[in-house]
């Protein structure tokens, strides 16, 4: 199961931006949430990276963090039309429109941090 | 009394907008660097137990020492040093990774196994990691080839489960083709469904029990490290 490794790899750089707030802003602060973006051909189940985050977390600053995901398609160029099209699944690497095979992946392998949303920590007394 | 800043209240976006294997791509690109002003070829192997990636590179590896090339092999697996031992027979360097129930391999275990070999002595490194079609695919090693294998025994339909795999590798290997006919292979069905997920990929068919496609496979080899000492001559001008 590599989503521990990712959820490690994860974990260890929203700690490092989790420490910079606490120092620049506020000590109380926390994550809230950590929004992904993850490709169709990233091979990561989402359910398995849940489990693992939740793991991995437990009993650390993290822990009660939110993983969003946001789901990317895969997208390749087809010369004859001359753009980027998407595709509607990961078995084929044809244009819908033309169906002509291309192999020039614009997009679909993201395994990526997008945002990282802090909050203060409510039950910090103020 | 001073007002709460409304920064502090309000939940704060931070743009991160980074890889969360940045730390291993970036070792991985060193280690690339490194390769390649060394001017060694390293060839990731990738593909499910029981492919035959071990029985394979044992045969290439007789090859290359046989030849007189500069090889060595790193190789991944659960537990046991048994491939390490297998690999060895063929006369050259091999160094064994127990991953302890880790499913793949990361750039630095790679580093760490690299310790005490001179990269400039050696002309081709082999890595075989561990035996997934899944879990390997998202670390990079610092490879120059990552190549995807199945065999004739696996099914036919494998490229179209697995298209992370076939998307992250520059070249597949189908292999046992001696046992093509017993185990009915379509081989027009398989070649079929690589070019579905990979329009392009270039395969070699061979059998390291009867020695069949070798050498096709082990002269795109050597055309590739022509290629990266051919790049690093012209980084030099
Ligand atoms: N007939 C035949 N058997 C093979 C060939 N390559 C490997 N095997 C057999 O397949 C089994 C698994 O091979 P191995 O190299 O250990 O696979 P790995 O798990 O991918 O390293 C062994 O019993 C090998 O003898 C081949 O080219 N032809
Ligand atoms: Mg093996
Ligand atoms: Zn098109």
């Amino acid at each position: 199961m590599h989503e521990l490794s990712i959820a490690n790899s994860l974990v260890e750089i929203a700690t490092e931006y989790l420490a910079k707030e606490r120092v620049k802003n506020d000590e109380s602060s926390v994550v809230k949430s950590i929004t992904l973006r993850i490709g169709a051909l990233s091979c990561v189940h989402k359910s398995a990276l849940n489990f693992s985050f939740e793991l991995v977390t437990k009993d650390t600053l993290l822990e009660g963090a939110e993983l969003k995901v946001i789901d990317v398609p895969v997208t390749i160029f087809c010369k004859p039309c001359e753009r980027e099209v998407e595709l509607p699944g990961i078995q084929r690497f044809r244009c819908p429109v033309c169906d002509t095979p291309s192999a020039d992946i614009r997009q679909g392998k993201e395994l990526d941090i997008d945002t990282i949303e802090i909050a203060e920590n409510a039950s910090t007394p103020a | 009394m001073t007002p709460p800043e409304p920064a502090m209240i309000e939940p704060r976006i931070l743009e991160v907008r980074t890889k969360i294997l940045k730390k291993n791509d970036e070792l991985a690109r060193d280690m690339r660097d490194q390769f390649q002003s060394a001017e060694v070829l390293v060839t990731n192997m990738v593909s499910s137990p029981g492919t035959g990636k071990t029985t394979l590179l044992r045969e290439m590896l007789t090859r290359f020492v046989a030849a007189g090339d500069r090889v060595a092999a790193i190789v991944g697996d659960l537990e046991t040093d048994n491939d390490a031992r297998r690999l060895a027979e063929s006369g050259a360097p091999v160094r064994q990774i127990m991953t302890h129930g880790c499913c793949h391999l990361e750039a630095d275990m790679i580093e760490e196994h690299l310790e005490g070999w001179e990269l400039s002595e050696l002309d081709f490194l082999f890595i075989e990691n561990v035996g997934n079609l899944v879990c390997p695919t998202s670390w990079d090693l610092g490879e120059s080839v990552r190549v995807a294998l199945l065999s004739v025994t696996e099914g036919e339909d494998k490229p179209l489960k697995y298209p992370g795999l076939f998307n992250t590798s520059d070249v597949a290997v189908i292999t046992k083709i001696d046992l093509a006919i017993p185990c009915e292979f379509d081989r027009n069905l398989a070649l079929e469904n690589i070019q579905s997920v990979r329009p392009g990929m270039q395969v070699f068919e061979t059998s390291a029990k009867t020695g069949e496609g070798m050498d096709l496979w082990i002269d795109y080899l050597r055309q590739k490290r022509n290629q990266l000492i051919g790049t690093v001559g012209s980084i030099g001008k």
